[in-house]
């Protein structure tokens, strides 16, 4: 392929009517030329990527610095190393602070949220793709369309419905709203997802006397495990970092706060008690959780939130 | 086969579609009418039509909200696709090609892994960590640094010329990882043969990065502008936990989110808040409708 490549192009500069003699000494030229753009260009290009690991990297770092920090070194200079580890201010923040019982609140909140959302999702979007019956069709749309409204045009009724439901300030109200809010692109990328499953197996299955029921959790189910992971970990992350249905939720009792809203609840009250050292303590356990499993997970976890984008 | 079929998919259907619908669609239905009522929370919402539109119209902080999701529309997704398009594209075909294969820069592996570590934080926790590093005096990261260097602090969210682009920097900084790995997916599928034929026809790389890559690459640069135009009509957590004074100061960072919220569980005027979400609702659904209808052109097939 490459000598006919070279010779078109040969033909195709004839026209230009450069002699013989000319056209090597051109293509020299050119090749340094572009070897010395190429240079150039890495050589910029390097420098960016790098200005950006290091601004990516940085706040991170001096945050967990200044977790073992007291005040009068957080306010001499960024880079000055903390005399001694001071674990006192992680105990103050885990304590005092409540980052203990936050986080706890977001796992259990995160950990019910995320397996209702997965099976009852699932679930609806089984029978969406898999079987015809009548308003399929109104069901899927209802839940597709879901992915067009802002949460904040329902903001002030859901806390209406969430109250006269008795479910304000619970953390089974926030779990069944996070369910419900999830579920419009779990259906979306689940029923896509199911759709592309074979339907021979299913059907051998069918023949063998296996229920519909028992069919979706011992064949489809576990067939469709890996877009089950992505879309799982999309709700992970997702229900991990909300912020404004825990705070409309779960303002009137602190006891019940998540992690998100508990740390912006740190940082301003940090202001007025200048617990500097404990504010950075906090942040850094709310970062930390997050690079240990971004380390573990991390080809998954971006497969998993671009899954969406790509389809 | 047939037995049995209804049942079992209503079944299935029931539990999701019952909290679907208590918790997302009739909130949503509800919105739409509470919007033309006048609502403090107590009694019946009374019916007053078009009246909070109107008063809508004439609030100065409405505005200054919807000016805000303008520059936000524009700078957020410009910036972050100029970035992470560049960074995508060292990465993925920037080294220049090694036995016939393109490849990334050296290190390609280590800043996709680095850059993309910032999607998955809770933006509100970003807010805390970016409210530290532009503290106003030596203890904030940026400020301590050039305090050290003899210059004088920049009061990033103090200052209302400056509070809106301090908030937009950090959630650049936060998109463009994302964007890497999203351009990167889209790059890695575009044939070596067409950036061999476009070498050898003496294409320089940047000619190549807009000729070649860009064209093949348009339906996921249209993707990445409805996702950032989606992001910047929210805005939320970062505004009201980062910005002073919660979209301050004075109304220079605040955000339509914001105000919602505001109105709604600050000042009970959930009948007002409603219309500012119906507001919302109507201006992102104008930028999605405008964005495929502008964008779309021919795509290339290869």
């Amino acid at each position: 392929m490459g000598p006919q490549m070279t010779t078109t192009t040969k033909t195709r500069r004839a026209p230009a009517g450069r002699t013989g003699a000319e056209a090597p000494a051109r293509d020299a030229g050119r090749a340094r030329r572009t070897r010395s753009e190429v240079r150039v260009l890495a050589g910029l290009g390097h420098v960016a990527l790098a200005v950006w690991a290091v601004m990516v990297i940085a706040p991170i770092l001096w945050t967990f610095l200044a977790s073992f920090k007291n005040t009068t070194e957080i306010f001499s200079s960024p880079w000055t190393m903390p005399a001694e580890l001071r674990w006192e201010n992680w105990s103050r923040a885990w304590n005092e602070a409540r980052v203990g019982r936050y986080f706890i609140n977001s796992v259990i909140v995160v950990g019910f949220g995320v397996a209702g959302t997965m099976l009852f999702g699932s679930m609806a979007a089984y029978v969406l793709a898999r079987y015809r019956f009548v308003g399929n069709r109104f069901f899927y749309f209802l839940f597709v369309s879901g992915l067009a409204f802002p949460v904040f045009l329902a903001l002030v009724p859901l806390f209406k419905v969430v109250e006269n439901l008795h479910l304000l300030n619970t953390h089974t109200g926030v779990v069944l709203v996070y369910i419900a809010y999830s579920l419009p692109f779990t259906v979306f990328f689940l029923a896509a997802f199911f759709k592309t499953l074979p339907t021979s197996v299913a059907e051998a299955g069918m023949i063998d006397g296996c229920s519909h029921t028992r069919l979706f959790f011992q064949v489809m189910l576990p067939m469709a495990r890996p877009g089950l992971i992505s879309v799982g970990i999309f709700n992970v992350i997702g229900q991990w970092s909300q912020y404004q249905l825990p705070l409309v939720l779960l303002a009137g009792d602190k006891d019940k706060w998540v992690l998100t809203q508990g740390i912006a609840d740190i940082s301003v009250s940090a202001g007025y008690e200048a617990d500097w050292a404990g504010l950075f303590a906090a942040l850094s356990m709310a970062i930390l959780p997050m690079i240990v499993v971004y380390a573990i997970f991390q080809r998954q976890i971006q497969s998993g939130l671009t899954a969406g984008a790509v389809k | 086969m047939r037995q049995g079929k209804y049942p079992f998919v209503i079944g299935f259907l029931a539990v999701p579609v019952t909290l679907y619908t208590v918790f997302v669609v009739s909130p949503y239905l509800q919105a739409f009418w509470l919007s033309m009522t006048e609502w403090r929370g107590i009694g019946a919402p009374r019916w007053i039509g078009f009246g909070n539109f109107e008063r809508l119209l004439s609030d100065e902080v409405f505005w200054k909200a919807v000016r805000h999701h303008g520059v936000l529309l524009l700078a957020l997704p410009l910036i972050t696709i100029a970035i992470a398009l560049f960074f995508a594209f060292m990465l993925n075909v920037g080294g220049g090609s090694r036995g016939g294969q393109r490849v990334g820069v050296r290190g390609s592996g280590f800043y996709r892994v680095v850059f993309f570590f910032p999607q998955v934080l809770a933006v509100a926790i970003i807010a805390v960590l970016f409210q530290m590093v532009y503290r106003p005096d030596e203890s904030g990261l940026i400020n301590g640094i050039l305090v050290k260097l003899g210059l004088e602090p920049v009061f990033f969210l103090i200052n209302p010329n400056l509070a809106l682009w301090s908030i937009i920097a950090v959630l650049v900084w936060q998109a463009v990882g994302f964007y890497v790995v999203l351009f990167s997916a889209g790059m890695a599928s575009i044939p070596t043969e067409i950036y061999e034929a476009a070498e050898l026809d003496g294409a320089s790389r940047v000619t190549m990065f807009f000729r070649v890559t860009i064209p093949l690459l348009w339906d996921t640069l249209q993707v990445a502008w409805v996702y950032l135009g989606i992001a910047a009509f929210d805005a939320f957590a970062i505004v009201a936990v980062l910005s002073v004074d919660s979209g301050g100061p004075d109304g220079a960072t605040t955000v339509l989110a914001m105000e919602i919220y505001r109105n709604a569980f600050v000042y009970s005027r959930y009948g007002y808040a409603s219309a500012m979400g119906v507001a919302l609702f109507f201006l992102t659904i104008t930028f999605a409708a405008l964005t495929l209808r502008v964008s779309r052109r021919e795509s290339v097939e290869y």
